[in-house]
């Protein structure tokens, strides 16, 4: 770089408003960009966190999630019997059998409608077998008994889902006694009561949606679906890690979130990359007699290619660093969303990573280059008698 | 020896699919240490001629040798290369870039030399001294007069020890005592530096500075 840095930087102050109208743009399209990836993050590292690596679950061939499975007690029992299952001390299979399913519930009062709501019903394993589970609020539920516990962001957006309250579902009333929190995973957003019951309020009797396997050790995990998939009588179930399953489920949300928020920020881009362009190209026809001298004194063309890049490049890194560190307080917001996999709501923060971090900043060199290029090559391209007779 | 070598050179531009004349047939040299005038009306071509000695420019035809070197035949990277060893430009309107200081300014040729920082702050120091303005070294050129300015350019011009001096209208923008200080000092590095001018003027006193004065009327030495 034969043109000192200070000449590119100076000039950037000289035009403030113009400098700072294009900072400002490409920060908001970063910002985007970079809220878009963070959302898409955040339902990832959620439902992933959901799942542990110890875990195995139980569901039917082809079902995508809890709701959209069913198993029959018999096939439940056969799977009881497969070698590798961890033990209790008590010398019962380590399982869960659980029954899962929806319910509307009203916002709480700052929004309107009603949400969809995932109801677990757990076995007293399914806690042991979800170590970060912990009690805020309340009591566990009563066995045998319509009680039940809301995680936490349940009792953030729902209407009525306090400690004492009732809520109506499947044709009963069920006392809310107390409230977990899971570590901000996808359990945070259901609501949990004993399996038993909530079988027999949703006609479930007989068949449970899931099983959930603690192994004897997480190598175990091969020879357990081999065993699996060899019995005739569990063709029509299938068995997954848990934490693959919930990452599974992941997928198509954040893929969509991706897909849809980058169009729509390479759209907004293009805004900022003309806008990037105005600035450059009025930057090139004010300093014509300077690009003229510049080039007189020897620099070559190059030279003054790379300056025009150069200043093109610091609008925009500037801009990114920006939009990147107003996007990072995003991660102090909590927001819901309805989970493609489970049809509920699902709870979930924005989460910023490196990998986000590292594309935010490739997309800002992206723009800061395509916006910067043509001036450049025009600055670099000029006549050096032309540019000096502009005087 | 000569440091300019002129020898039939003709300069034409096309607007469109018309060519317009405006050098034609020109001849002639610049002796080592000259200092030549160029003179004559509007139009006459000496602003062509001098972009063409400088090397900003090439000709149409004729061959132009200088400093040694046929310009004619370079490329545009090599003629950039060959301008920041050898022509030192003096212009009309000082040129000089507003963000940067006086010292900045002049420094800037020297970014394309192999000196280090260092060595380039001794020359900037030495050149600003020998042009008066050791005192204005941090100003920006809006904070310098008219004079003032074109010392630095004149400083700028001869930071780097260029074999030719190339001035354009250099007092043209300036009031008369202005105008008296820049032709003593391109007098002086003439005489004291014995660096070669080519000078283009309308100003009859400053022409009178010169050693030769050439005049062009319609693109040919009258």
């Amino acid at each position: 770089m034969k043109i000192p840095l200070k000449y590119i930087t100076r000039n950037l102050k000289t035009r403030r408003l113009t400098t700072t109208l294009t900072v400002v743009g490409i920060s908001l399209v970063v910002f985007v960009f970079a809220a878009v990836l963070m959302m898409a993050h955040g339902i990832q590292k959620t439902l992933i966190q959901t799942g542990s690596d110890e875990n195995v679950i139980v569901l039917r061939k082809a079902a995508t999630a809890e709701i959209t499975s069913i198993i029959m007690q018999d096939q439940a029992n056969v799977v009881q019997t497969i070698p590798s299952i961890s033990k209790l001390s008590s010398g019962k299979p380590f399982i869960s059998n659980e029954v899962v399913t929806i319910i509307n519930l009203p916002y709480s009062q700052k929004e309107s409608g009603l949400g969809n709501v995932t109801v677990r019903g757990v076995a007293p394993e399914g806690f042991q077998l979800r170590q970060n589970m912990k009690l805020t609020g309340g009591r566990f539920f009563n066995w045998g008994s319509r009680e039940i516990i809301v995680g936490s962001s349940i009792k953030k957006r729902f209407k009525g889902t306090e400690i004492g309250n009732k809520i109506k579902f499947g044709g009963d009333e069920w006392m809310i006694v107390g409230s977990f929190d899971a570590g901000g995973n996808g359990f945070d957003s259901e609501i949990w009561g004993d399996q038993i019951q909530l079988s027999q309020s949703f006609g479930y009797t007989g068949a449970y949606s899931s099983l959930l396997i603690r192994l004897d050790n997480v190598n175990a995990f091969t020879q357990f679906q081999e065993a699996f998939n060899k019995d005739l009588r569990l063709q029509t179930l299938d068995v997954k890690r848990e934490k693959k399953f919930y990452e599974e489920q992941s997928e198509d949300m954040a893929m969509f979130i991706r897909i849809l928020g980058i169009a729509i920020t390479v759209i907004f881009s293009l805004g900022a990359m003309i806008g990037a362009m105005i600035t450059m190209y009025a930057a090139v026809s004010n300093r014509t007699i300077e690009i003229g001298t510049l080039r007189a004194l020897g620099f070559q063309r190059r030279n003054v290619l790379f300056a025009f890049l150069i200043e093109s490049l610091s609008i925009s890194i500037f801009g990114g660093l920006i939009g990147l560190f107003l996007a990072s307080f995003l991660q102090f917001f909590d927001i819901s969303m309805i989970n493609f996999g489970s049809f509920a709501e699902l709870a979930f923060s924005f989460s910023l990573s490196p990998s986000i971090i590292i594309n935010s900043l490739i997309f800002t060199v992206v723009m800061g280059l395509v916006g910067g290029f043509l001036p450049s090559i025009r600055a670099s391209r000029l006549n050096i008698v032309n540019a000096l007779r502009s005087s | 020896m000569n440091i300019v070598s002129v020898q039939n050179v003709s300069k034409s531009y096309w607007r469109d699919s018309l060519e317009i004349p405006v050098l034609h047939d020109i001849s002639f040299e610049v002796p080592e240490g000259e200092f030549l005038g160029l003179m004559g009306p509007s139009g006459s071509g000496k602003t062509t001629l001098l972009n063409l000695i400088a090397g900003i420019d090439q000709p149409s035809k004729g061959s132009l040798v200088v400093a040694g070197t046929d310009v004619a035949k370079l490329s545009e990277s090599q003629l950039a290369k060959w301008r920041a060893q050898n022509v030192g430009f003096v212009f009309q309107f000082y040129n000089l870039l507003p963000v940067l200081t006086a010292f900045e300014n002049v420094e800037l040729p020297l970014f394309l030399s192999k000196l280090s920082k260092k060595e380039r702050k001794e020359h900037v120091e030495f050149t600003l001294k020998v042009v008066g303005l050791e005192d204005r070294m941090n100003h920006y050129p809006k904070q310098l007069s008219g004079g003032q300015e074109q010392r630095v350019a004149i400083a700028r011009a001869i930071v780097s020890d260029p074999t030719l001096l190339i001035a354009d209208e250099p007092t043209g923008d300036l009031d008369k005592t202005s105008a008296e200080e820049i032709l003593k000092l391109l007098v002086q590095l003439n005489t004291e530096f014995k660096k070669t001018i080519v000078m283009v003027t309308h100003d009859p006193r400053a022409a009178e500075r010169a050693h030769v004065i050439k005049h062009l009327d319609k693109g040919e030495l009258t």
